[in-house]
């Protein structure tokens, strides 16, 4: 089954266009070949040797996020559910963000370990560090997978070429640059492509505007059509929960999305994390989701407006058409809410915007792949091969190793990449695999963080009894003996994970025997002296606007705000 | 501007030059297609806005400012201690 298969988008695109993709792509090549001088040990490759700016790791922390999920996912749901998509970013992303730059940095930073797994295996044990890496390996396969098949089939789309070849021909372009330059060339990279996605999408959101006769226009437009008002405003958001009563909805956003889905994305992903771990400084750490959520807040507007606009100007989305998706049947017109984007771009740009708004959307894709691939590497690399396979090798054989594996998975993406396409809502898709991974995670750090009798043994049985009670919600909904539609069960699956992991972890605690306080230094909250949690105000990171605390609050603010206005 | 007293350089690969290089360029394109290339109909389909015009003034305002702030604070390379960079 082809996700945007049915509809005609082929779009108009003329020599200039080309020429203005083969330019980005000459440029996202070139950073692969600048950043690959910078590379001679195996830290410089995994973690950029530390030495990132924090603007630098601040935009490739939203950027490596901002790929097939945000881009297509979310103006597809907002084409679908409208402005309460919003909350994907201001309940589901923003305080994580903040929640990691102020609470978490600290120790993942300040301990010096190289991966999120490494953490565990140091608070912990091998078990439970074992049940992180492979599990986190895993999902990140199956990621990248989904983001090329994306992108392959708008370079199907563009170029009438077939999936396979777009998609080997994408992997190769990733893979090289990642081979090549190793983090650095992916956060530089990613730096890039936040500005091109921009580039791309704000002039077809401020076009779109004026088509719809700008904001009111718009608002009476979405008003009239099928879905109605409840689509202008970001709170109870039932049709994107799927619960009936608005108190249940509600607290289906603030606690499952909010609070489980999105800490246990945000604060345990080592794909995000590692960002941050390759900057400078402690100072810098911290600063690199609090800088990164000043972009994430308004990122909605040029994603989720589109599709707004396209569920109620272009033809094959209006009318009698969005009644039947809302239905949950297919569209008389084949389209589908994944085509918002595409199908908007046709409707309304000329050549020239044409060819950069196709390089944006291309660019968001491979931010999301590279991002998978640069932290599968490590991941695999680190916390796989060279703690239980070969120890002990000179520093030169994991470079090497790295940048092998690097080849590897991207081999076993173009496999995953024909997994993705089973699945029509894409958005469902990741959701599902976030839940089973990552919810019950940041139950366990978080409690492991601060609750030093926490044991060893109750790190790898609250993951894996989380994990397990979130596949049964998911099964137990698709055999029907539950029933929740929309986005809800996600939610559902987060927070019985959530609550299953803390039980269960509380319970090994108790019988079981803790780990001595002299091995918990830097890793739990009461055992670690203040000074090693606390960050340098001199020099670079000197002034109030690099403080950490007072930019989270100010983001903070922002974020409430925009919650009341919409 | 530049301060000599401090030993150091700039840093040869700045990421701020590579971002607005490409900004600079499709905002020139779009620019010159805006002036000279775009069909009405094309206008037209846009709502009547000349959206690579104004685009591409847009761009090239955001890169003169990018290039600014690397002029302004260039990226310093210690040249004391090689440490591992």
């Amino acid at each position: 089954m082809h996700v945007l298969a049915a509809a005609n988008l082929r779009l108009d695109a003329k020599a200039i266009d080309y020429l203005l993709l083969a330019f980005y792509f000459v440029l996202v090549l070139g950073i692969g070949y600048l950043a690959r001088r910078q590379v001679s040990s195996s830290l410089d490759f995994f973690l950029s040797g530390r030495s990132l700016p924090a603007w630098v790791t601040g935009l490739a922390f939203i950027s490596a996020n901002l790929g097939a999920v945000e881009v297509m996912g979310m103006s597809a749901n907002g084409a679908q559910y409208g402005l309460p998509t919003a909350h994907y970013f201001w309940i589901g992303a923003i305080p994580a963000m903040l929640f990691l730059g102020i609470v978490m940095m600290p120790f993942y930073y300040g301990s010096k370990v190289r991966s999120v797994p490494e953490f565990m295996l140091r608070r912990f044990n091998r078990p439970a560090h074992l049940v992180n890496g492979i599990s986190f390996a895993l999902a990140q396969i199956l990621i990248a997978g989904a983001n090329l098949y994306l992108l392959a089939n708008v370079v199907n789309l563009l170029l009438g070429w077939p999936i396979w070849v777009s998609i080997i021909v994408a992997a190769v372009i990733v893979l090289t640059y990642t081979a090549l330059g190793g983090l650095s060339a992916a956060i530089y990279n990613e730096v890039l492509q936040f500005f091109v996605i921009v580039a791309a999408l704000l002039p077809l959101t401020v076009v779109g505007l004026v088509k719809v006769g700008g904001w009111q226009g718009l608002v009476d437009k979405v008003t009239g059509s099928p879905g109605g008002a409840t689509q202008l405003h970001s709170w109870p958001g039932n049709q994107l929960t799927g619960f009936g009563s608005n108190f249940l909805s509600v607290l289906g956003l603030v606690f499952g999305l909010g609070f489980v889905l999105s800490f246990g994305y945000w604060t345990t992903n080592f794909v995000e994390v590692q960002r941050a771990m390759a900057s400078k400084s402690m100072s810098a750490a911290r600063r690199t989701p609090i800088i990164g959520a000043f972009p994430k807040m308004f990122v909605p507007f040029i994603v989720i407006i589109p599709g707004m606009i396209a569920a109620v100007t272009v033809t094959e989305l209006m009318g009698e058409n969005k009644t039947a998706l809302l239905a949950g049947n297919g569209a008389p017109s084949g389209a589908t809410f994944n085509d918002a984007l595409l199908l908007l771009m046709r409707d309304l740009l000329p050549n020239g915007m044409l060819g950069i708004a196709i390089a944006g959307l291309l660019a968001s894709f491979m931010a999301g792949m590279a991002a998978n691939l640069s932290s599968f590497n490590t991941v695999f690399t680190y916390d796989i091969w060279q703690t239980y396979i070969k120890k002990d090798k000179p520093d030169q054989y994991y470079l090497k190793f790295g940048r092998g594996v690097t080849a590897g998975a991207s081999i076993l993406a173009i496999g995953t990449a024909f997994i993705a396409s089973t699945y029509s809502n894409l958005m469902d898709y990741l959701q599902t695999l976030f839940s089973f991974f990552n919810a019950p995670l940041f139950a366990t750090f978080i409690l492991g963080m601060f609750w030093k009798r926490m044991t060893p043994h109750a790190g790898w049985s609250g993951l894996i009894c989380g994990t397990a009670s979130a596949v049964t919600v998911f099964v137990l909904n698709k055999t029907g003996v539950i029933s929740l539609p929309g986005q809800g069960v996600s939610f559902v699956a987060a927070s019985v994970a959530f609550v299953v992991d803390i039980v269960v972890s509380v319970l090994v605690s108790l019988v079981t025997r803790p780990k001595p306080d002299e091995q918990l230094v830097g890793l739990v909250y009461s055992l670690t002296p203040k000074s090693t949690r606390q960050h340098e105000t001199t020099g670079e990171d000197a002034g109030w606007y690099r403080k950490p605390g007072l930019l989270a609050g100010i983001a903070l603010a922002l974020t409430i705000v925009l919650n009341i206005i919409f | 501007m530049t301060d000599q007293s401090t030993r150091t350089r700039r840093a040869a690969f700045d990421i701020r030059l590579i971002i607005a290089l490409l900004i600079g360029v499709y905002g020139l394109v779009l620019t010159i297609m805006g002036l000279a290339f775009t069909a009405d109909e094309d206008i037209t389909k846009a709502a009547g806005v000349n959206i690579n015009l104004w685009a591409g003034i847009g761009m090239l305002i955001f890169t003169a400012l990018f290039v600014l702030w690397t002029v302004l604070r260039p990226i310093r390379v210690s040249e004391e201690p090689p440490s591992g960079e």
